[in-house]
């Protein structure tokens, strides 16, 4: 069966066990999380956690309604069909040789990233973009040597105007 | 007014309603149950296990049509109530658990019966609670029981550290609940509805599925209407027995694993199926793409994870059975299509050819006791009107397909999660509920001894309940999938050391009564039933009787095996 990327936007009460009972549905039932990222909102007592799974087009159904099943659940949006604002961050720490530095500094001009640390033999990178971004950016910075790297999951918010 | 934690407890408990709860004390709870001490109003029944207490809430709120509610300490006590819970989950049964919870400055400190109770029930209740303020304890009660009851019901846990209910405290009343989260969808699609009106008037070979969900929705008497207006023949699940009257010659019997031939086979031979309130449970559906291939399925149920969930359905109707079977009466008595009695004689009588190849049957004997006999004739005895609360096995099996229930709310069994010992903590429940019915507990010599402890609850509290232990010392349903698909391998299902069920009801201060020959079965039954008091009857039964007809797992349940 062909498996699809989704992205669901979920607005969940601020409570202590929230984000457990939701891990706890996804391993119960045997779905995955992709990645997982949790914030509170501009309304107070309201979190929204974005969350990305790859899964068969009927087992999507079932996780948003199982997930709306869950009484600390407020609205579950798949945003994956909508017009969408996606963002992901992450820091790679990348070996930054001398004889590297000039082609380092133009791959992070390229991709309009930033430098947030300098030491020696190393830089730090900030990326800020949609996955494909992060995955070109290190596709190019492999070759100099990857430290480690530090990301978020995704966050995003559909384009329209109005909450979802 | 100031009350402590306690005594709002208490309070919050009477006012749902609720005159009867099931408990067990300890450390965590000392201060509830001197407030319970001091309070009239609210009967506490002791049990002898946590696990009883839980399935006994179960028993008590099936029969009742109302919310259980069990009180247990904290740790073991807690623990203990995760089989009942899980239970009640699973068949979708309305319970509040209040469980004693060490005080809030030590959770998490790994204290004297601490567990993370509220963590371990996560998975199977339908909503949980750790109550850390006494100001939010009535409100959070109070959400409790409205969860437990509305929308797809279930069993919810509030875990209370024993400062909270320690603690003195104004009282407020707690306002109406209202959830932004949480919005059942009662009221079915009216489109969906017609479509399915349309369905029926023109469908020539129908069947009407019921479940548990018509039995949770009270819907049996619209289900029955429906079913006569439209000439539409009726099979149920497990959970969904009593929906519709068992001696209606439009019931076809229970369906699935192990279904009469002719439910099975108006399944797989229908071109419309209704089903209301189920949730297609491998026990029912058997090989999932054989399974009523041929059909149109409209299927109605409250909870929108249940359609689409193993079956695709054409007509998915998210809502209340009750309002949903109503509407369609409605619907149909507007279009005239009032009387379909004439529609479909070719249907119902392909239907009494399957019956009359494949009734449901047994061998009887003269020398040895058929379980089937002892169900048979507790049915005549009781004149079909007992609630009747099964353990898990063989002797739920030949309790579903022999006892024809008529009504809904009279067959209590754990179908969902099956959990062996259920039918004795039940049948307490229900009896509490039901004082003026007749409750028998259909057991078998296994299940019997996992809750055997509460025999000790009926005797004392004067609950009236009748065991019948269908006795073959064997775990029957283990021993009869080894003798069909493992070589006769008996491996660990051999019980004949047993105790002596006699002297054991003796010991309780209960009625013990054996039977060993089919010619007493009748006087037994009948000096059991008759006899006041918990009775233990115990019946020396076929040994290797095993129960049919049986579809193996995983297979088509069209092809069954008969005998």
């Amino acid at each position: 069966m062909k498996t699809n990327r989704y992205l669901l936007s979920i607005l969940v009460d601020d409570e202590p066990g929230v984000l457990s009972r939701i891990a706890g549905l996804f391993s119960g039932r045997g779905f995955n999380i992709d990645s997982l990222s949790v914030a509170s909102t501009a309304e107070p007592n309201v979190s929204r956690i974005t969350m990305v799974t790859k899964c068969e087009p009927q087992i999507i159904e079932q996780i948003k309604k199982q997930l709306h099943k869950l009484i600390n659940v407020i609205t579950v949006n798949d945003l994956t069909d909508k017009k969408y604002v996606q963002r992901q961050l992450a820091l790679i720490k990348v070996n930054a040789q001398p004889d590297k530095k000039a082609e380092i500094l133009r791959i992070v001009d390229i991709f309009r990233c930033r430098i947030v640390d300098v030491g020696l033999f190393h830089y730090i990178i900030e990326v800020s973009g949609d996955t494909e971004k992060h995955d070109a950016i290190v596709s190019l910075l492999k070759p100099m040597g990857i430290i480690e790297i530090a990301s978020t999951g995704a966050i995003a918010l559909a384009r329209e105007n109005g909450k979802y | 007014m100031k009350l402590t934690g306690a005594q709002i407890l208490i309070k919050m408990i009477k006012a749902e309603g609720v005159d009867t709860i099931f408990g067990y004390p300890g450390g965590a709870v000392i201060d509830i149950y001197d407030a319970l001490a001091k309070q009239v109003g609210l009967k506490h029944i002791l049990v002898r296990h946590e696990q009883g207490a839980v399935h006994a809430a179960d028993g008590y709120a099936r029969a009742n049509k109302s919310v259980g509610v069990a009180l247990v300490t904290s740790g073991p006590g807690a623990t203990n109530t995760v089989t009942g819970i899980a239970s009640a989950h699973c068949d979708s049964i309305p319970l509040v658990v209040f469980t004693g919870q060490v005080p809030t400055g030590l959770i998490g400190n790994d204290a004297f019966q601490e567990v993370d109770i509220v963590g371990i029930t996560r998975p199977c209740t339908k909503h949980n609670y750790l109550v850390k303020s006494v100001e939010k304890l009535a409100f959070i009660i109070k959400e409790a029981f409205y969860l437990a009851r509305s929308g797809r019901p279930g069993p919810v846990l509030v875990d209370l550290p024993k400062d909270i209910v320690q603690t003195l405290v104004e009282f407020e009343e707690p306002g109406e609940i209202s959830l932004k989260s949480y919005k059942p969808t009662y009221k079915p699609n009216k489109k969906q509805l017609n479509k399915v009106v349309d369905l029926i008037s023109k469908a020539e070979r129908p069947v009407i599925f019921a479940g548990g969900g018509v039995i949770l929705s009270q819907a049996s008497e619209e289900l029955t209407r429906l079913a006569k207006m439209a000439n539409i023949p009726v099979t149920a699940s497990l959970m969904g027995l009593g929906a519709f009257p068992g001696s209606d010659p439009l019931w076809l019997g229970m369906l699935g694993m192990h279904g009469t031939y002719r439910a099975n086979m108006s399944i797989g031979h229908c071109d419309l199926m209704i089903a209301a309130g189920v949730r297609f449970d491998d026990r029912v559906t058997g090989n999932i793409s054989k399974f009523a291939p041929g059909a149109t399925i409209v299927q109605i149920d409250i909870d929108p994870t249940s359609i689409h969930k193993n079956i695709e359905v054409q007509i998915p109707i998210v809502g209340d059975c009750k309002a949903a079977l109503k509407e369609i009466i409605h619907l149909m008595e507007e279009k005239n299509f009032r009387d379909l009695t004439e529609k479909r004689p070719e249907w119902l009588s392909r239907i009494r050819e399957w019956e009359s190849a494949a009734p449901l049957k047994y061998e009887q004997s003269y020398d040895v006791i058929k379980p089937q006999y002892v169900i048979e004739k507790l049915y005549e005895l009781t004149d079909g009107k007992a609630i009747i609360t099964t353990e898990v096995g063989q002797n739920q099996m030949w309790a579903a397909q022999y006892y024809h229930f008529d009504e809904p709310n009279h067959f209590i069994t754990s179908g969902g999660l099956g959990v062996m010992g259920f039918g004795l903590p039940a049948a307490i429940g229900a009896k509490v509920a039901c004082p003026d019915k007749m409750v028998v507990d259909v057991a078998g010599d296994g299940s019997i001894q996992m809750n055997i402890q509460e025999l000790m609850t009926a005797v004392e509290s004067k609950i009236d309940v009748k065991i019948v232990i269908l006795n073959n010392r064997y775990l029957g349903m283990v021993r009869q999938w080894q003798e069909l698909f493992y070589d006769k391998v008996y491996s660990s299902t051999n019980m004949e050391n047993a105790p002596d069920f006699v002297k054991l009801a003796e010991a309780y201060g209960a009625t013990g009564l054996r039977c060993t020959k089919p010619d007493q079965v009748s006087r037994v039954l009948a000096k059991g039933l008759d006899t006041q008091g918990t009775v233990i009857m115990e019946f020396i039964v076929d040994r290797e009787e095993s129960v049919y007809p049986m579809v193996p797992a995983g297979g088509s349940i069209t092809e069954m095996l008969l005998v």
